[in-house]
C-alpha cells in the first residue's frame, strides 16, 4: 500500500480560556488506514477530531486535509471538503423528526439532482451494507435500538461515498456483541469502499481488532504514534495502565 | 487530477448492439447527468444486446455502481443480452458489491391508511389525551392541596427561585405593557367622551375595566408566554435527557421537585403582578386624562375613590391564583407530553402557550358570568 498522507496535523495548539488542551500535536493519517486517537479521558481526543472536521478552532498550528489547509480554507473549498467526509457522532445525532431513510437520503436530496427512485436505491443499498433491514428505514430514530441507531448514523455518514470516515467512540454504549459486529463492519467497509477511517476509541478490543495505526495523546502531547505493537513498547504511565487492563479481553 | 473529461454517458449503436461508455469520473454529486442520459437511451434504444464498456473507468463510487447494476438488471429482465467489458479491479469489486447489496425499487413510505382509519385513530387519541390530562390534573391537585398540610415538604429554595424567575422578572414588562394599555384605552375613549362632554366618566370606565378585567388578563397572558413556555421546554428537555427518570429512581418525586414549586410560585406571584399591573394601567389612564381631557390628578383620584368600588379590585386579584393554576398546570403537562424527539419540544411549547392563554380567557369569561349573576 502506498502511503499517501490524507490528513496531516502539524504543531496544533488548543486553548480554552486558561486551559491548555493541546500543546503542539503532530500526527498524520495515511490513505486507506484505520487510525485511532487514544488517551485518558479529558485529554482532548474528541476536541482534536472536532478540529479536523472544522467544528472547533485551534489556536495555532496547521491541519491539512486532502491537500487543503483547513485554517485558511475558503467557504467553497470547505464545503467541498465536507462532501468528502462522513462523521458518526458519539450520540449518533440522527435527526429525530425524520425517519431513518429520510435521514440517510437528506444529503442526496440536498446536493444531487437524482430522481427519487435512484435516491431510494442508494438509501436501500447503504441500509443493506451497514446491516439493517429495509423495513428499519421507515422507522423513526426513537423507535429503534441503540445499536441500530449507530448503524443508521453510519449509513447516513456513508451516503455520499466519502473518502474519510470520522467516528467518535463508535462502540461506546453498545453491548459487546454489537460492538464486535461494528468492528467487523468498519473493517469490511474500509475494504469495500476504500475508506480512510479516523476514530476516537476507548474500547481495547475494538482498538486491537480494527486499528492499523494510532496516536496516544497524554499531557497535551502525542506520547506515541504507530501500530499497536510499536505503541506497547513505549514507556508511558498511561500506555502501561491502559494496556495492562485485562478485564475486557476474554 | 488527470485530464478533465466532461462527465457523461456515451451510447454507440451498431445494428442490434448498444455500447454504453462512462466518460469522466462521475461522483454522486454529478451522477444525475448520467442518470438522465441513461433513462433517455433506454427509452429510445431498441437494441437486443447491451455492452457496458467500463474498461477505461479508473474508479467508481457506489452510487454509479448502483445505477449500472440497476440498468443491467432491467435489461436482463426484458430479455436483452448484457455483456460486461473487462474492468479494473476496484471498479469490478464495486459493481459486484452493488449487485450483492442492492434492493431496487424499495420505497420507504409507510402504507397509507384510509380516512376512516385516520378519524378513528385521531378520536381514540383525543379521548386518551383528555383522560391523561384529567389524571394529571388529579395528581397535581392531590399533591398541591396536600402540600398545604405538609409545609415542610415544600422545596422552599426552588420556589423562591421560581418566584424570582417567573414573577419578579416579569414585573417590568407587565407594568410597561399595562401602562401602555392604560394610555391606549384612555386615549380612544377620551375622543368619544369628549363628544358628550362626559369627561369625568373616564375614571369610572378605566377603573372598572382595568381593575376587573384588563390587568388580570394581561398579566396572565404575559406570564403564560414567559413562564408557561419555559416550563414546557425545560421539563420537556429533562424528559428527553432522562433527568426525570433519574429523579424517579433516586426517589425524588418529580411532582414535588418540579411541579409544586412552580405552581406555588405562580399562585403567590400572580395577584402581586396583577396589583402592580393595576397601578401601571391607572397611571397610564390618568396621564391621558390630564393631557387630553384636562382632568387633574386630584379630581381623578377623588372621583376614583367615589365611584370605583373596592370589590372590583378584589375580584381582579382573586382571578390571579386561578389563572396561575391553569398556566402552571398546562405548561408542565405539555412538558411531560414531550416525546423522544426534538420536534415535539417545539410543538408542545407552542401548545402550552396557546392552550394556557385560551384557558385563561375561558376562565375569565366564566368568572364574569358568575360574579355578575351573584350581583358583584
Amino acid at each position: 500500500m502506498h502511503s499517501n498522507k490524507i490528513i496531516e496535523v502539524n504543531n496544533v495548539v488548543t486553548q480554552f480560556g486558561k486551559n491548555l488542551v493541546h500543546d503542539g500535536i503532530n500526527l498524520h493519517v495515511n490513505e486507506g488506514e484505520i487510525y485511532g486517537f487514544l488517551g485518558p479521558s479529558g485529554c482532548g481526543k474528541t476536541t482534536l477530531l472536532r478540529e479536523i472536521i472544522m467544528l472547533e478552532n485551534f489556536k495555532s498550528g496547521s491541519i491539512e486535509l486532502l491537500g487543503q489547509k483547513i485554517e485558511t480554507v475558503g467557504m467553497r473549498e470547505a464545503q467541498r471538503l465536507r462532501m468528502q467526509w462522513g462523521v458518526l457522532f458519539q450520540s449518533n445525532a440522527l435527526f429525530t423528526s425524520l425517519t431513518v431513510a429520510e435521514n440517510i437520503a437528506l444529503s442526496l436530496q440536498e446536493y444531487t439532482n437524482l430522481s427519487p427512485e435512484a435516491i431510494n436505491d442508494i438509501v436501500a443499498f447503504k441500509i443493506d451494507i451497514v446491516g439493517l433491514n429495509q423495513f428499519d428505514g421507515t422507522l423513526y430514530p426513537s423507535e429503534i435500538s441503540g445499536g441500530m441507531k449507530k448503524k443508521a448514523a453510519l449509513a447516513r455518514s456513508l451516503v455520499m461515498d466519502p473518502k474519510i470516515l470520522f467516528l467518535d467512540e463508535p462502540t461506546s454504549g453498545l453491548d459487546p456483541i454489537s460492538a464486535r459486529e461494528f468492528d467487523t463492519l468498519i473493517v469490511k467497509l474500509r475494504d469495500l469502499l476504500n475508506l480512510t477511517v479516523v476514530m476516537v476509541s476507548h474500547d481495547l478490543t475494538s482498538i486491537s481488532n480494527t486499528l492499523d495505526r494510532m496516536a496516544v495523546i497524554d499531557n497535551k502531547k502525542i506520547v506515541a504514534e504507530g501500530s499497536l505493537e510499536e505503541i506497547k513498547k513505549i514507556k508511558s504511565p498511561f500506555i502501561e495502565r491502559f494496556f495492562s487492563n485485562k478485564r475486557e479481553r476474554i | 487530477m488527470a485530464a478533465k473529461v466532461k462527465v457523461g454517458l456515451l451510447v454507440i449503436l451498431e445494428g442490434e448492439v448498444a455500447t454504453y461508455k462512462i466518460q469522466g469520473s462521475p461522483t454522486v454529486q454529478r451522477l444525475s447527468i448520467i442518470e438522465k442520459q441513461l433513462h433517455a437511451s433506454t427509452d429510445n434504444v431498441k437494441a437486443k444486446s447491451i455492452v457496458w464498456d467500463l474498461s477505461e473507468l479508473e474508479s467508481m463510487d457506489s452510487a454509479l455502481a448502483l445505477l449500472i447494476a440497476k440498468s443491467i438488471e432491467n435489461a436482463q429482465n426484458s430479455d436483452k443480452e448484457v455483456v460486461l467489458s473487462a474492468m479494473q479491479h476496484d471498479v469490478e469489486k464495486m459493481l459486484h458489491m452493488a449487485q450483492e447489496h442492492a434492493h431496487f425499487g424499495t420505497h420507504f413510505k409507510p402504507a397509507k391508511e384510509g380516512i376512516l382509519h385516520a378519524v378513528g385513530v385521531d378520536s381514540a387519541d383525543r379521548v386518551t389525551k383528555f383522560l391523561d390530562f384529567l389524571s394529571f390534573f388529579g395528581q397535581m391537585s392531590v399533591i398541591f392541596f396536600g402540600s398545604f398540610f405538609h409545609l415542610l415538604h415544600i422545596r422552599w429554595k426552588e420556589m423562591t427561585f421560581e418566584i424570582y424567575e417567573s414573577g419578579i422578572k416579569a414585573l417590568p414588562i407587565i407594568m410597561l405593557t399595562m401602562f401602555l394599555i392604560g394610555v391606549v384605552v384612555a386615549y380612544q375613549s377620551a375622543a368619544q367622551l369628549k363628544l358628550y362632554g362626559a369627561n369625568i366618566f373616564i375614571v369610572d370606565m378605566l377603573g372598572i375595566s382595568i381593575l376587573r378585567e384588563l390587568a388580570p388578563m394581561l398579566a396572565a397572558i404575559i406570564v403564560a408566554g414567559r413562564s408557561g413556555s419555559s416550563y414546557a421546554a425545560q421539563i420537556g428537555v429533562m424528559k428527553i435527557t432522562e433527568e426525570l427518570d433519574a429523579m424517579r429512581t433516586m426517589g425524588f418525586d418529580p411532582y414535588a421537585f418540579l411541579v409544586i414549586p412552580r405552581m406555588l410560585a405562580l399562585v403567590i406571584m400572580m395577584p402581586i403582578l396583577i396589583f402592580f399591573a393595576d397601578i401601571a394601567g391607572i397611571i397610564g389612564g390618568m396621564l391621558i386624562a390630564k393631557v387630553d381631557l384636562g382632568l387633574s390628578t386630584t379630581i381623578f383620584m377623588e372621583r376614583f375613590v367615589e365611584v370605583v368600588k373596592v370589590k372590583h379590585f378584589w375580584i381582579g386579584l382573586l382571578k390571579g391564583p386561578f389563572f396561575a393554576m391553569l398556566i402552571a398546570t398546562i405548561g408542565i403537562y405539555r412538558g411531560l407530553q414531550v416525546k423522544n424527539d426534538t420536534q415535539s419540544i417545539g410543538f408542545n411549547t407552542t401548545k402550552a402557550v396557546v392552550e394556557s392563554i385560551f384557558a385563561v380567557i375561558i376562565c375569565d369569561a366564566f368568572f364574569s358570568i358568575v360574579f355578575t349573576n351573584l350581583g358583584y
